[in-house]
């Protein structure tokens, strides 16, 4: 089998659901698919998707080889407030936009650092550990942004959060960039089987000469680096820096993404693409929502059931309804069970 | 010494347990009277824990009878099986630190007045419940305040007052003192005498002899025999263990004896507090270093400090020409030559989800860094070299190795090494667990890889594995390496002597 086959045959489960719930919504709000371009830039509810999707995608793709490793990120929505307070400090002090994203993204592999020796040297849990940032980062982006919501101007820094580039707007030009790079990276180089060995069994990968302490900080920095990323983008946005608000919750949203991606939280076995449309499934919920014009409180409870629905079908006990009904000769689907872990 | 002219209190008979790939229990025989400790002995995967929890219904047997008191019973699990009187401690103290002694004695029974648990009523029945095994402490404290051999009594305790016929004690002295096993050999004996009938797991020979009247021994899930212990000696029980029958057929060594000349690594006082004592070694090229001893007896722990696994803290090691190697983390130890094939394949050993050709590339490709990537055509030529050349029963390298039988991953592990060519190789029981054809395979593979000059440590329960082929045999006990046979002088009657020797003394 080919290496092509098999990727699809990994991600067929996302793309079949982002394609159903597109669908849904496509019946209920048969305008969805107008996309129109004004200023140069694309408009239209897929795009819509596409880039306020593109901050949960960046934190999957860190989230993802994170839990591959056995462990879990909960800091990513602080590191966001953190990586935003520091790129608006850096634009309202003068620094200029060079410097100030070279920041960002510092503050961003610092945060990681920090996480990954905490799990990898101090042996402390990874749920506790990134427990401390989640609630210390928050403080450290009011520190910075001394209280207040640090608002800027600057055409430069808010290009990264409502620009476009050839009429593609520019978060979702980051979101692709940077999962495409480090699915090469981690793909191309031996990252991606030494991560999965440290997930599946961590002291049999040490007995096998993997050098478990680096490969881990060096996970929890790439986690880091794509939440700073995802804050830079968050901030531009609404081209101000708001400590108490930015990034909250889409930790949580980008271990969904991770585990709607098929990524078991158990370690092991992942795959970048599979969550990053994870995050665009649960984006298309959201966005959803929002057009068939349901009462705003209805959404998170929609979303929820949206969302149980999804992780039942994916269930390993699901699966084995659906093998039962399938003419797929057993080996197959045995293979499926393995490579889409739940 | 109770009679067997009745029914036997507890009894077994033909019980089966199949795993998938091994057969964990076959046709097992055992019983137990009333007012006996009886110990139950066994090398790892002899199939002691399994014939427990069979007894207990935490695994559903696949064959064979259990009666208690001559009536059929068939324990569904652990609970169910505290209702017919039988009741486990296991060697881990499974009670809850952060409750009070009394609530872990009463939990899930505790005293209740108007609906309310009674705290008063409660301390009072644990007070009583612990005099009679001679405990006054109070029992208002929280568990974790008292040493692991009190809250192992208690543990006793409560497994006692739930089921009172049978008591299970796995490894119950593991991780205690002399005057701490003292105090819960005192308990064992009052309730021998209470009528109780004891199964006790334990894989100290002096305890065995101080505290059982019988012991069954067990290997590879079938029965070896069940004796007195008094009629029983040490040579003989660690012969029953390991498999040995006296008479000694001196095997003729096939093996070269091209293990002369200049060592390849020399430790020197090499040795790890509270793990493994001191010791000297020194290894030539082509020279297979056996190692022997019981459980627990340091042979584990000296692969262990060889390889960097639990770093030394004492001593040195050089190589051949006297330069000096540092060896204080596994890949340290990889970068000088060096492979190790743990014990426990499972959890120390394979990547289970990976497949046989990322398993087979993990350890080259962790020593040529991560940058360097091994290409995929070459890391399936590699491992298809090696699935023809050690014969590793797969479809194909795309296979997850958790779904090979156990012979195969070692076989994989084996692999793993020997693709980074490594000039020496620790092997830590390569045949455990294996079917025979394997077994056999591997063995051949040690005397290839030697006659082909590689340096290798071999560590075996399996004595007469060992006489095959090293070419010198170091005894471990007690955490001590006491004897080291050479030669003719391999034997498995010296071995077994050497390890079952109560006083440290050289035997050769």
């Amino acid at each position: 089998m080919t290496g092509l086959m098999l990727f699809m045959r990994r991600i067929w489960p996302q793309l079949m659901t982002l394609a159903v719930i597109v669908g849904l919504i496509s019946i209920m709000f048969p305008g969805f698919f107008q996309i129109s371009i004004a200023n140069g830039r694309l408009y239209g509810s897929p795009i819509d998707i596409l880039n306020r999707g593109a901050p949960v995608a960046l934190l999957a793709i860190g989230m993802t080889l994170v839990i591959a490793t056995r462990g879990i990120d909960l800091s990513v929505g602080a590191v966001m407030a953190i990586c935003g307070a520091v790129s608006a400090w850096g634009i309202t002090e003068g620094y200029g936009l060079a410097a100030t994203l070279a920041m960002a993204l510092a503050a961003g592999l610092a945060c990681g650092l920090w996480n990954g020796i905490l799990v990898a040297v101090l042996g402390i849990q990874p749920i506790v550990a990134t427990l401390i940032l989640m609630v210390a980062g928050r403080g450290i982006a009011q520190l910075i942004t001394e209280g207040a919501i640090l608002t800027f101007n600057h055409e430069g820094l808010i290009f990264f959060g409502s620009g476009s580039l050839l009429t593609i707007p520019t978060p979702v030009i980051i979101g692709v960039v940077t999962g495409a790079i480090v699915t090469l990276i981690v793909r191309r180089s031996a990252l991606g089987m030494l991560i999965e060995a440290i997930g599946i069994n961590l002291r049999a990968s040490t007995l096998a000469g993997v050098n478990t302490r680096v490969l881990l900080i060096a996970v929890y920095m790439t986690s880091g680096l794509c939440a700073a990323l995802a804050g830079i983008i968050a901030a531009a946005d609404i081209r101000g820096a708001d400590a108490n608000n930015a990034g909250l919750w889409l930790e949580l949203d980008a271990i969904l993404a991770v585990v709607i991606g098929g990524t078991s939280l158990l370690g092991g076995r992942f795959s970048l693409v599979a969550s990053m449309i994870g995050a665009l499934i649960i984006q298309a919920v959201n966005t959803g929502i929002l057009l068939s014009g349901f009462p705003p409180e209805f959404n998170l409870i929609i979303k929820a059931v949206i969302i149980l629905i999804i992780l039942v079908l994916q269930s390993p006990t699901m699966r084995t309804v659906l093998v039962f009904f399938s003419r797929e000769p057993a080996g197959a689907s045995d293979k499926d069970k393995e490579t889409v872990a739940p | 010494m109770p009679q067997s002219d009745n029914q036997p209190l507890l009894r077994a008979r033909g019980l089966r347990k199949v795993f998938p790939g091994t057969i964990a229990l076959d046709g097992v025989d055992f019983w137990l009277e009333a007012g006996e400790v009886h110990a139950l002995l066994g090398e790892n995967g002899a199939g002691k824990s399994t014939l427990i929890k069979c007894l207990t219904g935490a695994y559903r047997r696949d064959g064979g009878d259990i009666l208690l008191n001559g009536d059929m019973i068939d324990p569904k699990g652990t609970i169910d099986a505290q209702a017919y009187g039988i009741g486990t401690v296991y060697q881990e103290v499974n009670l809850l630190p952060n409750l009070t002694v009394a609530e872990n004695l009463c939990l899930g029974h505790q005293p209740t007045r108007f609906g309310m648990i009674s705290t008063r009523a409660m301390n009072r029945r644990a007070r009583e419940v612990l005099s009679q095994f001679g405990l006054d402490i109070d029992v208002a404290r929280s568990l974790a305040s008292y040493s692991v051999a009190v809250q192992q009594v208690i543990a006793i305790a409560r497994a006692v007052t739930l089921s009172g016929k049978v008591l299970i004690l796995d490894e119950p002295t593991a991780s205690l003192d002399s005057h701490e096993v003292d105090l819960v050999f005192g308990v064992v004996r009052s309730l021998r005498e209470r009528g109780l009938g004891i199964i006790f797991i334990s894989h100290f020979l002096d305890q065995i002899f101080e505290i059982t009247d019988r012991v069954t021994v067990l290997r590879n899930g079938r029965l070896v025999g069940t004796e007195a212990t008094r009629d029983i000696d040490r040579v003989r029980l660690v012969n029953l263990m390991l498999g040995r029958e006296l008479e000694q057929e001196v095997r003729s060594h096939g093996k070269t004896h091209a293990a002369a000349g200049e060592p390849r690594l020399t430790f020197t006082g090499f040795g790890r507090k509270g793990s493994i004592e001191p010791f000297d070694l020194s290894i030539r090229p082509g020279e297979v270093v056996g190692i022997a001893g019981l459980l627990g007896s340091g042979r584990t722990e000296t692969a262990e400090v060889l390889f960097g696994v639990a770093a030394h803290d004492s001593g040195e090691a050089r190589r051949g020409d006297g330069t000096a190697l540092r060896l204080t983390s596994p890949r340290e130890a990889i970068a000088a030559g060096f492979g190790f094939c743990p014990e426990d394949r499972k959890t120390d050993g394979v990547i289970a989800d990976l497949t046989v050709r990322e398993n087979i590339a993990l350890a080259l490709q962790a020593r040529i860094g991560w940058m360097r990537r091994i290409p995929a055509r070459e890391q399936r030529a590699m491992a298809n070299d090696y699935i023809r050349k050690l014969d590793i029963r797969t479809p194909d390298a795309e296979k997850p190795v958790g779904l090979l039988s156990g012979g195969n991953q070692q076989k994989v592990m084996l692999a793993r090494w020997l693709v980074t060519n490594p000039s020496f190789l620790i092997l830590d029981e390569p045949t455990r667990g294996i079917d025979v054809g394997a077994h056999a395979e591997i063995i051949r593979l040690i005397e290839d890889l030697c006659a082909q000059g590689m340096s290798l440590l071999v560590i075996s329960s399996e004595l007469d594995e060992l006489v095959a082929y090293s070419h010198r045999v170091i005894v471990v006990r007690d955490r001590h390496h006491v004897a080291e046979l050479a030669g003719g002088d391999i034997t498995t009657d010296n071995m077994v002597r050497a390890i079952a020797a109560p006083e440290r003394e050289a035997i050769n």
